[in-house]
């Protein structure tokens, strides 16, 4: 079938990623009909919305055993739909399940994956992929020498599909998970971190680095990002040394932010830094260093200490937001 | 006795300055920066330290560390033998040294065959060069094994790996059976730097220098065509804050972020 498949995907709380919109927005682009595939627990609710983005069919499979995500699970029904509607292009978001999942289904599918897409073009009806490469220093440009074509594509970087009604007809399919085949089991999970705005929403990101000095300085961040109903993010340098916790961590190996504002104190602008924050129009950084990397791609760039501006800043914030 | 082979990269120095990061467009290359060495792939050696604290508590472990790539390759397989790993392969062939992902894949999975077996094999969650996070769980697919990507922290005992794996929001302990694949991230810590003592006994353990003819197979057909390779212009128009105080400095910057209707 000329046309892609994209693999859609519910959030914890059971609504469905606004990312699918993304995926469906770029197979769109890339012409052909849209297939959507949604794997999980309690997600047969979601397929209307899933289909809403240009879909002709939307695939679910709705099973206990896909509560939570593994990969030795999840691939089983991944493979069969993927086989099933041989599309000549296969999307995923470069989630945790498209991060881990698309690898081994490019591999059983005798293909392969460009992880990680910030753009895909159609040139003469093949896939390119283009994705950052050297820690965001450069960028590569892939095509496919064969079919399926698949890539990941990072969340938030691609223009989402506007919803309209859908027309998708829904097809549900068992998991049919063959036990034999799953040689691994998640024991435990625990989150780190919940209270407060969701690093990923917040519309104001205030993140520390090293620059701050030691892990004290993201107390007046805390502040700051609490009077400007946003969130902290932290460096991957801060967060290696427990400065932070890690899901605070942003950048290639942490979490990618789009707020309207980011404001980056002490972080010199490590290529993969800057690689969680290449979305972000607005970025005001704070840095002793003359010379900081981050200050090239900032609005506003602030030669100072951290521990002298921050609190100063707190203040100056307080009275604007007073009037 | 506990097998593990772990898998090491050598790259260009991340830690190159953005002003001298060059790609020759034409060729698709990255232009080494002068007088600035290639390094070992941080994540990689993060996963021969896993490796080792392995080894600390079984030690009668045996760690090969694999590496595919030109001769300047062989340092970076002795930095990980003086780290503490006991024998070193180092696949080396002109025909596959610049190969896509599902090539080095293919090649390691076959070299792996021909150490023989295994329990354990541990990579690098990706490469710091390509980022494209796929080689380790291509080689499990391959082999046919298991595998855990983004690890934290590995245990092994009685037939089974034990992982903490990194999620975004938390952590998830995953067991699996072995032999499998890991995949490991910084959060694992750093790795311990080898002694001048184990730098010199490390001279006399033993790297295989391995061609594809040594392995038994020629070079796989690539699955990518890389199109094009350029640096992406980030740079905007930047003002910078003027003010003789902090304070000064502060009130100026909440004024701009006020006019532009950011906070």
């Amino acid at each position: 079938m000329a046309g892609t498949l994209v693999f859609a995907e519910a959030t914890e709380d059971g609504k469905l990623n606004p990312v699918t919109a993304e995926l469906c927005g770029a197979a769109q682009k890339l012409g052909g009909d849209i297939t959507v595939a949604l794997l999980g627990k309690g997600v047969e609710g979601l397929a209307a919305a899933a289909g809403a983005y240009g879909a002709k069919k939307v695939i679910v499979v709705d099973d206990a055993q896909l509560e939570t995500y593994l990969g030795d699970t999840y691939i089983q029904p991944a493979e069969r739909i993927a086989k099933e509607v041989g599309a000549d292009t296969i999307l995923f978001a470069q989630t945790m399940m498209g991060r881990d999942l698309a690898p081994r289904l490019a591999a059983r599918l005798g293909t392969a994956v460009a992880m990680d897409c910030t753009a895909l073009t159609s040139e003469g009806g093949k896939m390119h992929a283009e994705r950052p490469c050297f820690g965001g220093a450069a960028k590569a440009r892939y095509s496919f020498t064969g079919t399926p074509a698949m890539a990941t594509v990072r969340v938030k970087a691609l223009e989402p599909a506007e919803a309209g009604a859908s027309s998708a007809e829904v097809v549900k399919q068992d998991a049919n998970i063959d036990a034999g085949k799953v040689r691994s089991k998640v024991t435990d999970r625990r989150k780190e971190k919940a209270e407060g705005v969701r690093l990923e929403d917040a519309k104001v990101v205030v993140s520390g680095g090293r620059g701050l000095g030691g892990p004290e300085g993201f107390q007046p961040l805390e502040t700051l990002a609490g009077i400007l109903g946003g969130a902290v993010g932290a460096s991957r340098a801060v967060c290696d040394l427990g400065w932070y916790p890690v899901a605070a961590q942003v950048g290639l190996t942490g979490k990618v932010v789009t707020p309207d504002l980011y404001i980056a104190v002490g972080i010199s602008g490590a290529s993969q830094h800057m690689a969680g924050i290449s979305s972000v129009k607005n970025i005001a950084s704070v840095n002793k260093d003359p010379d900081a990397p981050i200050f090239k791609a900032s609005r506003w760039a602030v030669v100072a200490d951290a521990k002298e501006f921050v609190p100063a800043f707190i203040e100056e914030v307080k009275k604007v937001k007073a009037g | 006795m506990p097998h593990i082979v772990c898998l090491v990269k050598q790259v260009p120095d991340p830690e190159t300055p953005a002003s001298q990061f060059k790609v020759d467009e034409s060729a698709k290359k990255v232009i080494p920066a002068p007088g600035i060495q290639p390094t070992r792939s941080q994540f990689d050696t993060i996963g021969v330290e896993a490796a080792l604290r392995i080894k600390d508590k079984l030690p009668d472990t045996t760690i090969t560390v694999m590496s595919l790539g030109p001769d300047s390759f062989r340092d970076s397989i002795k930095h990980c033998l003086a780290m503490g790993a006991d024998e070193g392969v180092h696949v080396n062939d002109p025909a596959i040294n610049d190969g896509d992902h599902w090539q080095t894949a293919e090649v390691l999975a076959a070299a792996i065959k021909k150490l023989g077996a295994f329990d354990l094999i541990i990579a690098g969650r990706q490469a710091v060069d390509w980022d494209m996070g796929v080689v380790g769980s291509t080689i499990a697919e391959i082999l046919g094994v298991p595998v855990v990507t983004i690890a934290k922290d590995v245990q092994m005992a009685g037939g089974k790996v034990t992982v903490e794996r990194v999620l975004l929001d938390g952590f998830e302990t995953v067991e699996a059976s072995t032999p499998a694949v890991v995949t490991v991230s910084n959060e694992l810590g750093e790795p311990r730097y080898p002694q001048l003592r184990q730098i010199m006994q490390a001279a006399k353990k033993e790297v295989k220098p391995w061609t594809l003819a040594d392995i038994g197979i020629s070079a796989p057909a690539p699955r990518v065509t890389l199109e094009a390779l350029f640096i992406p212009d980030t740079s905007v128009a930047t003002e910078v804050i003027e003010g003789d105080t902090a304070q000064e400095k502060a009130q100026k910057l909440a004024q701009r972020l006020h006019e532009a209707k950011l906070i």
